[in-house]
């Protein structure tokens, strides 16, 4: 089926308009030859039918409305108020475009304007934009405004092994073109602070860490202002990728000498989804403001005084820079800004500490659990928040098979694929979604799976 | 009629949602990790609702009205979209779960990378790209490295024409690569001279958007991509104006080497305010084992046929984290599904019978520079109007939404003084269009007889006009309650 209203008569009316007899004289501009291909595509279906073969397909899958989830590792299972979904379903804001008409987009700017105001409260910083795709393109495009920020005099970047794999792999094909070297992430001692500082040097353009880091450690102020400090003797910006929950708790870059803050949103009032579409924060001094990539609202006054919002900062934008743009971005994720938005509102200052510090005692009661368990190891010479790294008696996809088999339970991130020094070694998640019963039962599942001969 | 800001609704102590107490026993929290304050709102479930439905009514929507915003293709989003990405089977899966347990998804993929393939004639399609730009720099990355890979590095340059978007340039620049620009002739096409002039060994490829920005298709769209390919360059698409081509011509018959799709312009997914979209990109066999990955591949195991992950081998790398923006994905495979190929044509058909029914009413008072010609899905007209001479375009469009409709895309593209860039697409009826026309009509008399009223709209809005100047010079980015 299709959506257009036209009846014959209308059309016979609109080509006679035009002055034409069919609707096929309109592309006679396109080469005869390849006119009409035939598409083998499968046949149209109704509403009904299409929901019914989708509910199919969506049920071929392991969802974690079904089964105890302990997986991270960038996208995070947390509960969502029922606001969120209400809000961000009103077609007002859903069907609407980029705000470039601001007088009839007032709805959406003020909601960003919202969203960059809790993004910089979160984060400590000045200045936030209307998102980017995701954690990792947030970093890539912190690279960029790096380079911006030297004029182009630097080459190097330092990246610490434990910002997360993906974000370091998009951070490369980003910049493959750019003559730049990423230096850091070949060896997972680079993650101390000491180490990374170490590396950097007068060609450095930035430093980039994640706090708490995909291994789950947190890092002191002390540890991060240390590091800042280097970055910035040597005139480098120190970039942290962060977990945005985290902050409800911990403190913000901004207190340690953060350049620019970046990272993933999702967990922000956004469904897993399978990956996306997620949220790229993005967050910097003000005084770096203009060598920034990606929308930004700003608030101003109409012809009467009255307070309004605007895009601003345009100037920097492909759609008048063109090849001298900041950035290429131009569609970004609003609607999920949007959404990380109304969760923060809903949930406010009290809320979202809520949500970390159960996220933080869950977490390390399933830590304390585990390392009392024959055959596992905790490691935890740092502290950490609600993700952790166990050493394992068996290969982690082993344990998982097992896990999901006989308990129903999705086990944690498979390390060794990302660090062959970390082989037999899991990341384990634990959020505000994890019952006591469900973690008692990881224990018990994985007491029975350290017993048991499997490979 | 203005609306306060949430933090201005903020009372301490105020709580909105609750979460439960611990289960579990409480660790002891890291003191000298701790942070002093956390500056949120502070207020309550209803205060919430109240302030965002608020906010909500002051937007412009398809929802709500027509919204012709040229090169956006802002069609009705079919609700069933919304009903499908919100299955819980896909809502709450997670993109590092094994392949095995998310068959459901990755088959969804796979068919989805087929059907994409199928419409545009490619070969092979990558679903991780998040935006037409974003897919653009992936294409020039694989057009770049697939030459590079030949040895033939001393290609540094790209050629956009004139009337290009300009995230074209800038996925240029972000590539490493410099820009040269080409001009369009007298009849909109890009003109051939300039480009054969342009063409030589130090270039990597054309990036070229057919139907263009003036919604016309170049008629010499096969000698184009000759002389690049002649060149020993190769030719990238653009797909931002697809909508007006499906089941009319395939773009990798005509010698693209690489396109992108707007799954939020052709296929219908919501633009969400400006976002999340999704630039899943389409390349010839040959460029195959260049895409972004991973991509989903369908093997033959023991168990039986299973949808897995696969890096192609010359792959640029991942372009995103995990798999692009599934929930986007989900709903242009719904809508792809529903329509089928009969009625994915018919949507072109009809995107371009509106657009040329609302060119040959409307050129008789605002100019069309191409107006002789039959324009695809879109039309640029001009906010000249005879006898009005102090009135520009931005006056035009202000004054639109007195009329309750979204004004056009306005001054662009750039080759077009005071362009009105008019997209009317497939799903608005007769009689919709006919209103649209008949508010023009009225604003062209009131710009004779009253260009005041211009000069000085909207009238009716939210807000009268914003001052943008102000804006970037005083520079207030967050609320001062912060």
């Amino acid at each position: 089926m299709d959506y257009i209203p036209h009846t014959d008569t209308d059309r016979q009316a609109m080509l006679a308009a035009i002055g034409l007899q069919d609707v096929a004289d309109l592309f006679a501009d396109i080469p005869a030859a390849h006119r009409f291909p035939k598409l083998e595509l499968p046949p149209p279906t109704s509403e009904l039918e299409i929901l019914q073969e989708l509910q199919q397909m969506s049920e071929e899958n392991v969802d974690l409305t079904h089964a105890a989830s302990f997986l991270g590792a960038g996208a995070y299972r947390r509960f969502i108020p029922s606001v969120v979904n209400h809000i961000i379903s009103r077609s007002e804001f859903f069907t609407a475009y980029t705000p470039y008409q601001a007088e009839m987009s007032q709805g959406t700017l003020q909601a960003l304007f919202e969203y960059q105001t809790m993004v910089c409260a979160l984060t400590g910083m000045a200045a936030a934009n209307g998102s980017h795709y995701d954690g990792a393109t947030s970093t890539a495009e912190a690279i960029i405004m790096a380079l911006h920020v030297a004029r182009g005099a630097r080459r190097r970047i330092v990246l610490s092994p434990t910002l997360h794999p993906q974000y370091r792999a998009v951070a490369r094909t980003y910049t493959q073109g750019m003559g730049l070297s990423l230096v850091g992430d070949d060896h997972l001692a680079n993650a101390e602070p000491k180490a990374l500082a170490a590396l950097c040097d007068g060609d450095t353009a930035a430093i980039i860490v994640q706090n708490p880091d995909f291994l789950g450690c947190l890092y002191t102020p002390g540890d991060m202002q240390a590091l800042a400090d280097k970055a910035h003797d040597c005139g480098a910006l120190f970039v942290v990728a962060v977990d945005p929950v985290s902050l409800g708790l911990f403190t913000p870059p901004g207190a340690y000498g953060a350049d620019i803050v970046v990272g993933e949103g999702q967990a922000l009032g956004n469904t897993l989804s399978f990956g996306g579409p997620y949220l790229g924060l993005f967050a910097c001094r003000m005084e770096h403001v203009r060598r920034s990539a990606g929308r930004i609202v700003g608030e101003t006054t109409d012809a009467q005084g009255r307070r309004g919002f605007v895009l601003t900062l345009s100037t920097r934008e492909q759609h008048i820079r063109r090849d001298k743009a900041t950035s290429n971005i131009c569609t970004n994720q609003a609607l999920n800004a949007l959404a990380a938005a109304v969760y923060l509102s809903a949930l406010g200052k009290a809320g979202l500490r809520q949500v970390a510090a159960l996220s933080y005692h869950k977490a390390h009661y399933a830590a304390d659990c585990i390392a009392s368990l024959k055959g596992y190891q905790v490691l935890r010479e740092r502290p950490f928040f609600d993700e952790f790294v166990v050493q394992c008696p068996h290969p982690v996809a082993a344990i998982n098979r097992h896990l999901l088999e006989e308990w129903d339970i999705v086990g944690g991130y498979d390390l060794g694929q990302d660090y062959p020094e970390l082989a037999n070694h899991a990341l384990l998640c634990v959020t505000e979604m994890n019952s006591r019963a469900e973690i008692d039962d990881l224990v018990d599942a994985l007491s029975e799976v350290s017993e048991m001969k499997i490979k | 009629m203005t609306e306060p800001l949430i933090y201005e609704l903020s009372s301490p102590g105020r709580k909105g949602v609750v979460m439960p107490e611990p289960d579990v026993p409480l660790a002891e929290l890291p003191s000298d990790l701790l942070r002093a304050d956390l500056p949120l709102p502070e207020v309550s479930e209803i205060d919430v609702v109240r302030h965002f439905v608020r906010l909500s009514q002051l937007n412009h929507a398809v929802d709500v009205g027509m919204y012709p915003l040229g090169s956006c293709t802002m069609k009705y989003n079919p609700k069933v979209n919304e009903v499908a990405v919100r299955l819980p089977g896909f809502a709450w899966t997670h993109p590092l779960q094994e392949p095995e347990t998310v068959q459901g998804n990755l088959a969804l993929l796979y068919e989805l990378q087929e059907m994409l393939a199928e419409a545009s004639g490619f070969a092979a399609v990558s679903l991780q790209p998040a935006a037409g730009a974003h897919g653009e720099l992936t294409g020039v990355l694989i057009m770049r490295n697939y030459l590079y890979d030949r040895g033939q590095r001393q290609r540094t340059k790209i050629l956009v024409p004139d009337s290009a978007h300009g995230t074209n340039p800038a996925s240029t620049t972000m590539s490493g690569l410099t820009v040269v620009e080409v001009p369009s002739d007298a009849r909109g096409n890009v003109d051939l001279a300039a480009l054969k002039a342009a063409l030589d060994e130090t270039v990597v490829g054309l990036m070229l958007t057919n139907p263009n920005t003036l919604g016309l298709f170049d008629e010499n769209v096969l000698d184009v991509t000759r002389l690049v390919h002649e060149a020993g360059g190769l030719v990238y698409g653009d797909g931002a104006n697809f909508n007006a081509i499906v089941g009319i011509c395939k773009p990798a018959e005509l010698g693209f080497d690489v396109m992108h799709f707007n799954l939020h312009k052709t296929f219908s997914t919501p633009h969400g305010g400006g976002g999340p979209g999704a630039g899943p990109v389409g390349v010839t066999q040959e460029l195959a084992a260049y895409l972004p990955g991973p991509i989903v591949a369908l093997s033959e195991t023991e168990e039986g046929s299973l949808c897995l992950p696969q890096m192609p081998s010359r792959s640029i790398g991942r372009i995103k984290s995990f798999w692009g923006n599934f929930g986007v994905l989900v709903r242009a495979y719904t809508y792809i599904r529903m329509h089928g190929a009969e009625g994915l044509r018919r949507n072109s058909e009809y995107a371009v019978l509106n657009a040329n029914y609302l060119q040959a009413r409307l050129k008789g008072t605002y100019p069309v520079p191409h107006g002789d010609r039959t324009c695809m899905h879109e039309f640029v007209a001009q906010g000249r109007i005879e006898g009005a001479e102090g009135i520009r375009t931005m006056d035009v469009a202000k004054r639109l939404i007195d009329f309750r409709f979204h004004p056009p895309t306005v001054y662009f593209p750039l080759i077009v003084p005071e362009a009105l860039m008019i997209e009317p697409t497939e799903t608005e009826s007769k009689e919709t269009l006919d209103a649209f026309v008949a508010a023009l009509l009225k604003i062209a008399e009131e710009a004779r007889t009253d260009p005041d009223l211009l000069h000085t709209a909207p009238h009716t809005a939210p807000v009268s006009r914003l001052d943008e100047v102000k804006a970037a010079r005083e520079l207030k980015l967050c609320a001062p309650c912060y």
